[in-house]
This record gives C-alpha cells, sequence and structure tokens, in this order.
C-alpha cells in the first residue's frame, strides 16, 4: 500500500478530481460544467483503484461516467435556458448550507475511526482476494431486502416511464373524454 | 459493332472490352519468385520440426525464453526489480512495457488493417483495390495518413471550441484501456482484472460521451442527427450486450476474462457451441456500436453525410476512422476471447504459441465483419432500434433464464466429461432456433409472403457480368 506508484496515484488522481469538480462551479458554460463533472466521476473511479475496489471503479465507469453523463448531457440538451449561463443564482445558500454538513459528516467520520486498525500489517493481514464475490454475498446476504426493495423500485420506474409516454390508442369517447 | 457517335470520334463496343481486361490482368512470370518461395517452404517446415522438438523435449516450460508465452519474461523481470529495487520501479517498468505494447499493436494493426480491408472490400465487390502504392498497394494506408496529417484542421463557425477538440481524443481512450484485459496467453495479460467483463461493458460506454460531444461541438444538425442516433443505439443495444454476457459469466462462473478462457479449455468446448444465441446476440451488438454495416446508421453517407464527424478534418477525422477499424479489431478479440475459446485451441496450444491462435481467430472476426459490411444494405434507424429492444432483449432474457438454470444443474451434477454440455448446446440451439421463429411469427414476420431470395441480384446481370468480366462461362 506504502508503495510509491500508489502513493504518485493517489495524488495525481485526487488532483484530478478536486480540480474538476472546483471547474464544475468555476466554469460559465453548462455544458463544460457537465465535462468536467465527468472528470471528477473519472477520477473518483481511478480512486478506487488505489483502494483495490476494482469492482467498484469498474461500476462508478459503468454508472456515473458512462450512463449518468449521458444523461446529464440530455438534461442540458432538454433544458430550455440551457444557453444561460452557469450563472449565481439563489440556490447558492442552500448549496453552500447542505455541502458545509456533508463537510462536517465527513470530517467526523474521519475522525472517529480507528485507522490503526486499517493501515501498515493489520490491512495486510485481512485478505483481500477479490471485491466482487463480497459484494455479491453481501448484497443477497445480509442486505437482499435493500436490493430487493431497489429492484422494484426500478421497475416501477420503468413502468412509470411507459405509462408517461404510452398512447392511448383508443377513440376519444372509450376514454371518457367529450368527443 | 459500331456505335456512332455524334462527332468525329468511333469506339469499338463491346467487343474489344473483355480481351483489354485480360491483357491488363496477366502479368510476368518471375523464375526467381518460385525459387525463393520454394526455399522459404523448405526453411519454414525445418524450423517447424526444431520447434516441436524443442517444445516436446519440455525445455522451454517456464524459462524466460519460452516463446509460447511471452508474460513469463515479464513476470520474471518484475521479481528480479522486486528483489533489488522499490517496488515503484517494477510497477512503471510493466506500465511501460504494456502501455508501449497495446500502442504498438494499434499502430501496426492501423497501419496494415486500411489496406486489408479496402482490398478485402475490392475482392467482394469484383474491383482491384488499393494496388500503386509501394508493393501491391501496401504503403497506402501511410499514404493516405501522411495527406491527413498535412490537411487544414478547419473549426466550423459557432463551434465550442473547447468541446470540439477534446473527443478524437477522449475516444482514443477507450480503444487503449479495452485492449488492456484481453489474454493472449496464460500469463500474457496486462490487466487480470477479476472485473473483466464489467471493465469492457462500462470502458465501451465511455465512447458514447465522446461522440455525443463531437456532434453537439460541430454546430452542424447533421452532425447532432448522427450523435443522436449513435447514442440511442448504443444505449439501446449495451441491453443486449450486457445480458448476453451475463450468460458466459453465469456458466463459467467468474467475470475475469483469463478464467473464462481457462473455462473453455478446461471442458474442451466454447461458448459459440454452448450459446449460439448469446454469440450473435454479442456480435450483433458489437456491430451496432461500433457503427459498422449493417448497422452504420450513425454516419449513414446517403442520409446524413458523416454523422458525428461532419465537421471534423485532417488528423482528427482520420482519429475517428483509426479508432473505428480499432474497435473492430478489439470486438473480434472479445468475441473469439469470450465464444471461441480465446488463446485455447483444444489442447493445440501447448504447440502453436496461444497469441498467435488468439491472433488467427481475431483475423476470423474481422473477416466476417469485413464480409458483412460488404455484403448487406444498412438497416433503417427505426428497424434496428425494435430489433435491439423488441426482438433481442426478450430472447437474450429468457436465454440467460435458460442459462442460469443450467449453469445450476451444471454445478450439481457429477457426470464426467462432456455429457452435460452437449446436452446444453443441443438444448439451447433447439431452444434459440425455437424462439426466433416463434418470436418472428409473434412479431408479424410471414417468411411465405416477403422473398426469400435476392431477385435483384440475378435479374440486373449482377453475377452474370460478374462471370463474363472473369472470362469464364
Amino acid at each position: 500500500m506504502e508503495s510509491l506508484g500508489i502513493i504518485a496515484g493517489f495524488w495525481i488522481l485526487s488532483g484530478v478530481t478536486v480540480g474538476a469538480s472546483l471547474a464544475v462551479f468555476a466554469v460559465r458554460n453548462l455544458l463544460h460544467a457537465v465535462v468536467f463533472l465527468i472528470l471528477a466521476f473519472v477520477g473518483m473511479a481511478g480512486l478506487f483503484i488505489t483502494l483495490s475496489a476494482d469492482f467498484l471503479a469498474v461500476a462508478q465507469l459503468l454508472i456515473y461516467a458512462g450512463a449518468i453523463s449521458v444523461l446529464l448531457v440530455f438534461a442540458v440538451m432538454l433544458t430550455p435556458m440551457a444557453n444561460r449561463d452557469n450563472a449565481n443564482s439563489l440556490y447558492m445558500l442552500p448549496g453552500g448550507a447542505f455541502a458545509l454538513a456533508f463537510a462536517t459528516i465527513v470530517a467526523f467520520v474521519a475522525i472517529e475511526v480507528d485507522w490503526s486498525q486499517l493501515r501498515g500489517d493489520a490491512l495486510n493481514g485481512r485478505n483481500f482476494s477479490t471485491t466482487v464475490g463480497d459484494v455479491g454475498q453481501a448484497l443477497l446476504g445480509p442486505h437482499v431486502l435493500a436490493f430487493e426493495i431497489a429492484s422494484v423500485l426500478l421497475l416501477a420506474a420503468l413502468v412509470g416511464a411507459i405509462v408517461l409516454v404510452h398512447e392511448d390508442e383508443r377513440a376519444p369517447e372509450d376514454r371518457g373524454e367529450a368527443a | 459493332m459500331r456505335l456512332r457517335l455524334p462527332f468525329d470520334t468511333q469506339i469499338d463496343a463491346p467487343s474489344r472490352f473483355p480481351t483489354g481486361i485480360r491483357q491488363v490482368i496477366t502479368r510476368p512470370s518471375l523464375p526467381g519468385l518460385k525459387l525463393a518461395l520454394a526455399v522459404m517452404t523448405v526453411f519454414g517446415l525445418v524450423s517447424n520440426v526444431a520447434i516441436g522438438v524443442l517444445v516436446a523435449s519440455g525445455a522451454l516450460d517456464g524459462e524466460w525464453y519460452d516463446f509460447r508465452d511471452l508474460g513469463i519474461a515479464v513476470g520474471q523481470l518484475r521479481e528480479g526489480l522486486d528483489d533489488r529495487f522499490d517496488p515503484a520501479v517494477s510497477y512503471i517498468v510493466t506500465m511501460l512495457i504494456g502501455g508501449i505494447g497495446i500502442l504498438s499493436l494499434i499502430g501496426g494493426l492501423l497501419i496494415i488493417l486500411p489496406w486489408v480491408e479496402r482490398r478485402l472490400l475490392a475482392r467482394f465487390q469484383i474491383r482491384r483495390g488499393p494496388n500503386r502504392v509501394g508493393p501491391f498497394g501496401l504503403l497506402q494506408p501511410l499514404a493516405d495518413a501522411f495527406k491527413l496529417m498535412q490537411k487544414e484542421t478547419i473549426v466550423p463557425r459557432g463551434a465550442d471550441r473547447f468541446i470540439y477538440f477534446l473527443p478524437p481524443v477522449i475516444v482514443f481512450i477507450p480503444l487503449m484501456l479495452v485492449w488492456g484485459i484481453v489474454p493472449w496467453a496464460p500469463r500474457m495479460v496486462y490487466v487480470d482484472t477479476n472485473v473483466g467483463v464489467l471493465y469492457l461493458i462500462a470502458v465501451g460506454s465511455l465512447a458514447t460521451l465522446a461522440i455525443f460531444l463531437a456532434g453537439w461541438s460541430s454546430n452542424n444538425h447533421y452532425a447532432l442527427l448522427g450523435a443522436m442516433r449513435t447514442v440511442a443505439m448504443m444505449i439501446s443495444y449495451e441491453i443486449p450486450l450486457s445480458i448476453s454476457l451475463l450468460a458466459v459469466v453465469l456458466m463459467s462462473g467468474t467475470m475475469q476474462l483469463s478464467g473464462i478462457v481457462e473455462w473453455q479449455a478446461a471442458h474442451n468446448t466454447w461458448f459459440a457451441f454452448l450459446m449460439p444465441f448469446g454469440l450473435f446476440t454479442f456480435f450483433f451488438s458489437s456491430t451496432a456500436e461500433l457503427n459498422r454495416t449493417p448497422n452504420d446508421i450513425a454516419e449513414a453517407e446517403s442520409e446524413i453525410v458523416a454523422g458525428f464527424h461532419t465537421e471534423y478534418s485532417g488528423m482528427k477525422a482520420g482519429l475517428y476512422l483509426a479508432v473505428e477499424l480499432g474497435h473492430a479489431v478489439a470486438t473480434g478479440a472479445f468475441v473469439s476471447t469470450l465464444f471461441l475459446g480465446g488463446w485455447s485451441l483444444f489442447g493445440l496450444e501447448e504447440w502453436i504459441p496461444p497469441y498467435m491462435i488468439l491472433a488467427g481467430k481475431i483475423s476470423l472476426i474481422y473477416f466476417v465483419l469485413v464480409w458483412l459490411r460488404s455484403t448487406l444494405p444498412r438497416f433503417r434507424l427505426d428497424q434496428l432500434m425494435a430489433f435491439a429492444w423488441k426482438f433481442l432483449i426478450p430472447l437474450s432474457i429468457i436465454y440467460v433464464l435458460v442459462v442460469s438454470l443450467e449453469a445450476s444443474i451444471f454445478a450439481r451434477w457429477d457426470v464426467e466429461g462432456l455429457i452435460p454440455l452437449v446436452i446444453f448446446a443441443v438444448v439451447n440451439t433447439a431452444l434459440a432456433w425455437f424462439l426466433i421463429r416463434r418470436w418472428a411469427a409473434v412479431m408479424g414476420y410471414r417468411p411465405g409472403v416477403e422473398p426469400t431470395r435476392p431477385l435483384m441480384a440475378t435479374g440486373v446481370g449482377g453475377l452474370r457480368a460478374a462471370r463474363q468480366l472473369r472470362g469464364d462461362a
């Protein structure tokens, strides 16, 4: 873990991630902001790799950099006032408050965790051969309820999307509308 | 017969035409060439026998000069470096070896493959293809590359300059990344990650965004239309692609690509036999993601100029073409790794270097891709979308259900040898046949009503004309 390559990788990746995240706020053009956000996602995937969490890294790449990014671009393009700049707005205030609260939680966790168990020989003692099997066991073992609820939620979203765009082919009077 | 033309020129019409062509075809005989070929054949046979004796004696096994697996040499180099230096040194050295290997592989492919593709296409279309630049026209791709580099870089008015210059670079990254997980031999893998299949899907989806940004930033309606088509197609075809990969993962019980190849080698079978419908789904979805004819609606020349790269000029357009070509070969690599046994060939990998076997399979798949490109007409956009959503996805969901049942049977059934696998292969093939026919009938396709034979090809005289041109009949 303490090898030079991992340390260099960590600093480069965190620099890219933080820089890209800041650029999301600094850049005026909305689509440029989306591009920087995706760069931040990719940097996060790289950070997961330095932590040997390869499944999480690939999932991050697949879901955020691959799918969510396209969704974001579509959302920006379908927004009527997207060509307006990434201007200041009143959302700055609740956004700032939320960011502060989130940073407090992260700092609290970082201070409270006993890091002596998670570094050096104690870490190497726990043999992390693969994360895929562990994630799969956890999903279908202790967390099976959350897993099933998520699948039902996704199914509901799918059905809802179909219902929203479905064209009713019946005649107007059959639909209960005045002809 | 002489044609009478309005002006004073007289042309000898058809009679002289075939003989003229035949004169062009005849080549001067080369006595030295035959001798050289004979010497080379004898040399090849002798060296093959020598290599066979060397392999059979077992002198090579596990040594660094074992040419059958270059991974052994790299592994021993790493161990030696780890003994002497910081782990970072061996990390950087291996990184450089792998990176340079992948770059030179892609570079070499890009130098030779455009020529191969154009010659093959020409062959299919009964013409000659590039044959002027260098021997047999081999230097044509280099000449094209130099021409592209000299061209002016044009930025269209109103283009978003920042985003306009990004996509040609971004689109190259997945191509390089995706080659990293291809197992060329038991130990010859750059990144043997245990989420290989997921990695393949994830990296493949990265190109979508680059293509979309390219189309959007060009400030051109055709480019935006092409980009929209690409995104729609990639999102649709990712689902059947992932499901077909899921079937492979269920059966082999691992997401590691080398593990999948080893499963096929250990059971002396290919997933192509076990799940032919999965192979078809993966192959077809890959051609859709690749933007290759029959599925190249994203850059359909007759409809939207060149799709998302309409406004790119010079080497930027060249990069898009290069990436397309590289992805076609990568598809060959993954089809052969996942469905055609990868580096294994029923025990022959002990004798032939496994990477040669894989290269042979890749060329086979690439040939099929070129064959499809030259043979099939382009689908319409709605046909392609309907094919993904109404045909491939429901059928592959049924299919993955059956395969998962079989996988759980296979895990519990203590029968030696190939018996369960043969049964599964027969069941799956019959199921694929039945499902495709039934589903086509449900979807309203009536084979008896619609013509099944290509009436036009013979009616217009395509084949007959070809035969006459060749001189037979």
